[in-house]
């Protein structure tokens, strides 16, 4: 159903109920559709039973003392790059803070004069993300552009050649670590949690009962347990000598937390297949891993778009968990930049401000998802 | 294996858990001939046909398909599966795929065909099953009637020697049931070893070789249309062909 039609049928109903007074508050517009003025639409919808008025009272109620003070906070008694003492003395938000301390917020403890090479970095990084979605782009050459886009990053944010400095990864901190640490292990728990959900619905015992373990235990532990086990325990268990650098054990810990999830929301497309889908596919004779790749997965994770979306926002707002193995991430360096004492007021804005950064990318997700939800189920509609 | 047998089935016995589905069942079907298999709900007969390209597999006794018994081995499976179609009650088209997708995805894959060449040999078994126009649409959009064609069409893409039918019109609104009998009767006709697990008794009439009747997993009575309806030898079958014929 389209938006459009909804006012439409509201329309039809309340003109079927009550011919004369709706039918003056309904106006044909050009293209035969219908919608309703202002003050009619009000009445039939907001005050048209007792209920309805005094919901509707008590709801401008609520945004009558709400709405008011946010905007003056926000917008009209803001002080948008002032001093701190401007600040001070300003009953609205510090906004200033942010113009001051937005490199430390962005690019963490990444050297200052060199802060241009993270951004491009991330600039690179979102556009490819962008570039991706497109589904005209989705095209071998992709794969490619990933490939020289990734490699660029890494000279960017390592430099060691073409005359950059070098640039240690326990220098990095913000957006970046954010950013990679989220679409990285997105990137990698999603493959994971598709053959782990398939393993557990193996025949085969000893791969079933390897991936019920995997998923039963990763799902009982906080992620914070399990970022801690691969930052601290992991080392230990490794030979004299070898390190394993710690943004690539918290990636592995973030990536194998989220696919044991995954692997659940996955498994839920995988049972609501019809058994007689892979019958089909037996009886013509493909093979498990052509009927898995070719008839199964193409429905069942189309299905589970929702869930498994939903999972990929949560790890990312995750990736603010790396804090407790040391690392550096968007809203660890807003809590460094509210430590300031000549700013140390103002954290409430820092953390407005990363809250809005976590916004926009879990928002495109969210919307990018209903996109793909719907032209993925293309041949449900009739 | 006796001459000219395309399946034989040898003294095959099925259990789900303690439930004894199939007893004993033996069973010799030649080139080109059509089989009808009817009985009670739960006699085995969808389990028996199942067998055949193990969907099911079975627990004792032998089945020869076209020379190639069925074992646990994967080799003898999929040997006998490029050898047998198969239709089912509830078509089983792959929904995500259009009708062309759905002819040409096993030639594909696992015949190794080339794309042009099996789309045209798709469009010419479309014309033959009377719907060459819905080819791009998806199974979603057609009806019962057209999907069950479709599934026809797609089992004969592969080119079997057998052709397995699991009550391929118990699904269909009533007016579309002709429609499939009507490829199914041509199909019979061009020489296509049938085996037909149906309750459709005209079908049976005029198109089987023989008629098997099942009951509690066992073969009570097999014979000729003409004997199986007009002289049946046991008791059962006379109960039977009462119920379903009374109407």
């Amino acid at each position: 159903m389209s938006k459009d039609s909804i006012p439409q049928s509201t329309a039809a109903l309340a003109a079927s109920f009550e011919e004369e007074p709706s039918q003056a508050s309904v106006a044909t517009l050009p293209g035969g559709m219908t919608a309703l003025k202002p003050f009619g639409w009000a009445k039939n919808n907001l005050f048209n039973t007792r209920a309805n008025t005094v919901l509707t009272l008590v709801c401008f109620a609520i945004l009558w003392f709400a709405v008011p003070p946010v905007v003056n906070w926000v917008l009209l008694n803001a002080v948008w790059l002032g001093t701190s003492d401007e600040c001070r003395a300003a009953a609205g938000a510090c906004w200033s803070i942010i113009a001051v301390k937005h490199r430390l917020i962005f690019f963490g403890t990444y050297p200052y004069e060199e802060q241009w090479r993270p951004f491009l970095a991330c600039a690179l990084f979102v556009a490819m993300l962008g570039v991706s979605g497109v589904r005209a782009f989705w095209r071998p050459w992709l794969v490619g552009a990933w490939a020289l886009v990734l490699v660029a990053m890494g000279v960017l944010m390592w430099g060691g050649v073409l005359g950059l400095t070098h640039v240690a990864n326990d220098k990095w901190g913000g957006l970046p670590i954010t950013l990679m640490l989220s679409v990285f292990s997105i990137t990698l728990a999603f493959p994971l949690s598709i053959l782990l959900a398939l393993g557990r619905q193996s025949s085969l015992p000893a791969i079933r009962s390897l991936c019920v373990g995997f998923i039963e235990l990763m799902r009982g532990v906080p992620l914070v347990s399990v970022l801690f086990m691969a930052s601290v325990m992991f080392p230990l268990f490794l030979p004299e000598g070898v390190t394993i650098d710690k943004l690539l054990r918290a990636l592995a810990g973030l990536t194998l937390f989220t696919a044991a999830y995954l692997a659940e929301a996955v498994r839920g497309g995988l049972q609501a297949i019809p058994k007689g889908q892979s019958e089909a596919a037996d009886a013509l004779g493909l093979g498990y891993w052509q009927k898995t790749m070719l008839i199964i997965l193409p429905q069942a994770l189309r299905m589970v778009i929702p869930p498994i979306v939903n999972q990929f926002i949560s790890c990312f707002k995750d990736t603010s968990l790396v804090t407790i193995v040391g690392l550096y991430d968007l809203l660890t360096a807003a809590t460094v930049a509210t430590t300031d004492p000549e700013w140390r007021p103002f954290f409430a804005e820092v953390y407005v401000f990363a809250g809005l950064m976590f916004w926009i990318f879990c928002f495109s997700m969210s919307r990018y998802s209903q996109w793909l939800e719907r032209m993925a189920n293309r041949y449900n509609r009739r | 294996m006796s001459e000219n047998a395309v399946i034989e089935l040898r003294k095959v016995g099925k259990w789900y858990n303690s439930y004894h589905a199939l007893r004993d069942v033996s069973l010799t079907i030649k080139k080109g001939e059509k089989v009808v298999v009817c009985g009670p709900s739960g006699s085995g007969k969808s389990t028996m046909i199942r067998c055949i390209n193990r969907l099911e597999a079975h627990q004792t006794g032998h089945i020869i398909v076209n020379g190639t018994e069925l074992t646990d081995d994967v080799k003898s499976v999929e040997k006998v599966r490029k050898q047998v179609g198969m239709v089912f009650q509830n078509f089983n088209l792959f929904p995500h795929l259009t009708v062309l997708q759905n002819l040409t995805l096993a030639p594909i894959w696992v015949r190794g065909m080339a794309k042009s060449e099996i789309e045209e040999i798709a469009m010419m078994y479309l014309r033959r099953v009377r719907i060459p126009d819905q080819a791009h649409k998806f199974p979603g959009q057609l009806s019962g009637g057209q999907q069950q064609r479709v599934a026809i069409a797609r089992a004969l893409c592969m080119r079997p020697e057998i052709m397995l039918f699991d009550e391929p019109t118990s699904a269909l609104d009533p007016e579309m049931v002709k429609e499939v009998l009507d490829v199914m009767i041509e199909l019979a006709d061009e020489g296509m070893t049938m085996v037909c697990v149906t309750h459709e008794m005209g079908f049976a009439r005029s198109v089987a070789d023989s008629i098997i009747f099942m009951a509690e997993g066992t073969i009570i009575e097999s014979g000729s249309p003409a004997q199986f309806f007009e002289n049946p030898k046991s008791e059962r079958t006379r109960q039977f062909l009462g119920q379903i014929l009374e109407h």
